[in-house]
């Protein structure tokens, strides 16, 4: 389901971050239906972005501590074309199993973002924005889902995001499934 | 209202008499393929959501290819099949084609053709972001997640927004040095990795008239990479043979309507494009060959779904033929078919297969080993700082394997000619 408030730290990113860098090959073989199995998602969430990119703008930062599957990282930032390459929704669950809750960028690959909604994931916010050159890998943030907007309190700025329009639906509902559910498109459970 | 091919099928797989872009419909799925990777996870979302004994909607519908992982020792890889063989025994599905066993195929995107599965007017669903590479038949065929594919699964529907379509023309005849791969190098520089997102990438103009299935599928193939949603080419008498002698299904042909809309429409004239590469670490970081000749490298790779096809390996051995390669060079038949075809089909009265083995090629096993890195004992797979040129679709940073790893992207032919000299080299040079 998606909240109406979602705080936390920001990890930020680039531009066209691939499924690759979000979620490399080799780790797509663990169970995702394993409650133990399927930490390794989380910890190896980010490991495919080149040192250099990993939390600008200072980066070298890694997502996830040595020996642990959950970021101290709430909210990705990140430019143009986030999620490109791979149809591997393993990408979007990666980053829920890590802990983030929503990623704000400025466009998205469209099946990394369909498998964030369609699964209820993560919430792909946009924005027009070039928030990747303005907040901080660490800084606090605060996303309000209803009024689409993100304060950077850290940095006491407030910005825009784009409506989610069509898919705001399929996001409060939780999910593909559950929408289907609620429409009578699909019988209840 | 006037329409493209792409919003023509749309329509009619929701019962709609018209379907423009931007709309949202729940429309009716004639096939949907999984594999190794994702098939594991898609069953696993189909039965929590649908109940333990749930059966799928359709079984003539569903085709499972494992493909990804298969000549591995990794026991999780191994695992993976072992998942598919329960579902597909529980489900009583005869569309599984087993490692293992004679019906072993390997790359889905080539075998889906090959056994029929590619049909024109139909729509194809696929848990991989290639299978945008089936739209060559003039079907819409788009790559989706577990959840939106265990969705199908359970209802044979799935929500769809109507893309937009670009259309890209390409006119001219193709020269000897040219191929497919070239021409979808060279659209995807010009609009770069998102220039079609949420877009369907339509390719028509003479120059495509006159392909093989198998260089539309080329094009196709490689929509993903500048974003698009679906890839689709018009069916003519090239695409109904090929679809007729592999299968008794009827299927109905869609046309674009002369007044329909487009987004953009983008013409090229093959005289003035040269064989092109994408460098590291993007497939629109374009170049033409000429200016990165010299390029010393370390590896050369021809296989996968875009570049692993029949034609891919005979483009490949004629320039291979009486040549030794300088550099390590990995073929990788793409499927079973590919590589009897390659064991089959001669030059200079040797077969391709022989052709490769004298120039001192490594050949692997049909699947799509290094083509994504995947477990580190992958056939070819880049696990240091290695500079390798490649007939595949993606050079990300990592993809091959190795983050240190450097990919160029490039047709066969000049793959094979890069072998030879060991630097890129203009296919060019070959063919003079």
């Amino acid at each position: 389901m998606l909240k109406h408030i979602i705080s936390g730290k920001a990890f930020v990113l680039g531009n066209d971050i691939d499924t690759d860098q979000i979620i490399p090959a080799a780790h797509l073989v663990y169970k995702l239906d394993d409650p133990e199995e399927r930490k390794n998602y989380g910890a190896f969430a980010l490991s495919g972005v080149p040192a250099a990119q990993s939390g600008l703008p200072v980066g070298g930062i890694p997502f996830i501590g040595e020996g642990t599957w959950q970021s101290e990282y709430t909210i990705v930032i990140g430019g143009k074309n986030f999620g490109c390459g791979s149809s591997r929704e393993h990408a979007p669950v990666a980053l829920n199993i890590a802990g983030i809750e929503a990623v704000v960028a400025e466009s998205y690959a469209r099946i990394f973002y369909r498998n964030s909604v369609d699964g209820g994931f993560v919430a792909p916010f946009e924005t027009s924005e070039h928030l990747y050159r303005e907040i901080r890998t660490g800084d606090d943030l605060t996303l309000d889902t209803q009024a689409c907007t993100l304060e950077n309190t850290t940095q006491r700025k407030t910005y825009a995001l784009r409506p989610l329009g069509d898919i705001e639906a399929i996001l409060r509902a939780g999910g593909v499934f559950n929408y289907a559910r609620e429409t009578g498109m699909i019988e209840t459970k | 209202m006037a329409m493209t091919i792409t919003e023509k099928i749309l329509a009619n797989h929701s019962n709609k008499k018209e379907a423009k872009p931007g709309d949202n419909l729940w429309i009716d799925v004639d096939v949907l393929m999984t594999h190794d990777v994702c098939g594991p996870g898609t069953f696993g979302i189909f039965k929590k959501e649908f109940g333990p004994g749930a059966k799928v909607w359709d079984r003539d519908k569903v085709v499972i290819i494992p493909d990804h992982y298969i000549f591995t020792s990794d026991k999780h890889a191994r695992r993976n099949i072992e998942i598919l063989r329960d579902f597909v025994k529980e489900q009583d599905l005869p569309h599984y084609y087993d490692v293992d066993s004679p019906r072993y195929k390997g790359v889905c995107h080539v075998a889906l053709p090959e056994e029929g599965f590619t049909r024109p007017g139909e729509v194809l669903f696929g848990t991989d972001s290639h299978t945008c590479t089936a739209g060559a038949f003039g079907e819409f065929a788009t790559g989706i997640g577990n959840t939106d594919a265990a969705f199908v699964l359970g209802t044979g529907k799935l929500w769809v927004k109507v893309p937009a379509t670009m259309k890209f023309v390409f006119e001219g005849t193709l020269p000897k040095y040219l191929m497919a791969k070239d021409l979808i190098l060279t659209a995807i520089g010009a609009v770069g990795v998102d220039g079609a997102t949420y877009r369907t990438m339509e390719f028509s103009g003479s120059t495509i008239d006159a392909m093989s299935m198998e260089d539309r599928m080329t094009l196709c193939n490689m929509v993903i990479e500048a974003g698009g949603k679906n890839g689709i080419c018009v069916p003519d008498a090239t695409t109904i043979d090929y679809v007729r002698a592999r299968t008794q299904k009827e299927f109905e042909c869609f046309y674009n309507d002369d007044d329909a809309q487009y987004y953009s429409v983008h013409r090229f004239n093959v005289r003035d494009i040269e064989p092109t590469v994408a460098k590291p670490h993007s497939p629109d970081n374009k170049a033409r060959v000429s200016e990165v000749a010299g390029t010393k490298l370390d590896r050369a790779y021809i296989g996968s779904c875009t570049g692993g096809k029949i034609s891919d390996f005979v483009a490949a051995a004629e320039i291979l033929r009486g040549q030794h390669v300088a550099i390590d060079t990995f073929i990788v038949p793409a499927t079973t078919d590919v590589e009897r075809a390659i064991n089959t089909i001669t030059v200079d009265g040797k077969t391709i297969m022989q052709v490769f083995r004298d120039a001192g090629c490594r050949i692997g096993e049909p699947s799509c080993a290094a083509c994504l890195g995947g477990p580190t004992d992958t056939f070819g797979r880049l696990n240091g700082v290695e500079v390798c040129i490649s007939t595949t679709n993606r050079n990300f940073p990592g993809r091959m394997g190795s983050p240190k790893s450097q990919v160029y992207l490039a047709s066969p032919y000049t793959v094979a000619a890069s072998a030879v000299k060991g630097v890129i080299t203009n296919p060019r040079e070959f063919f003079e």
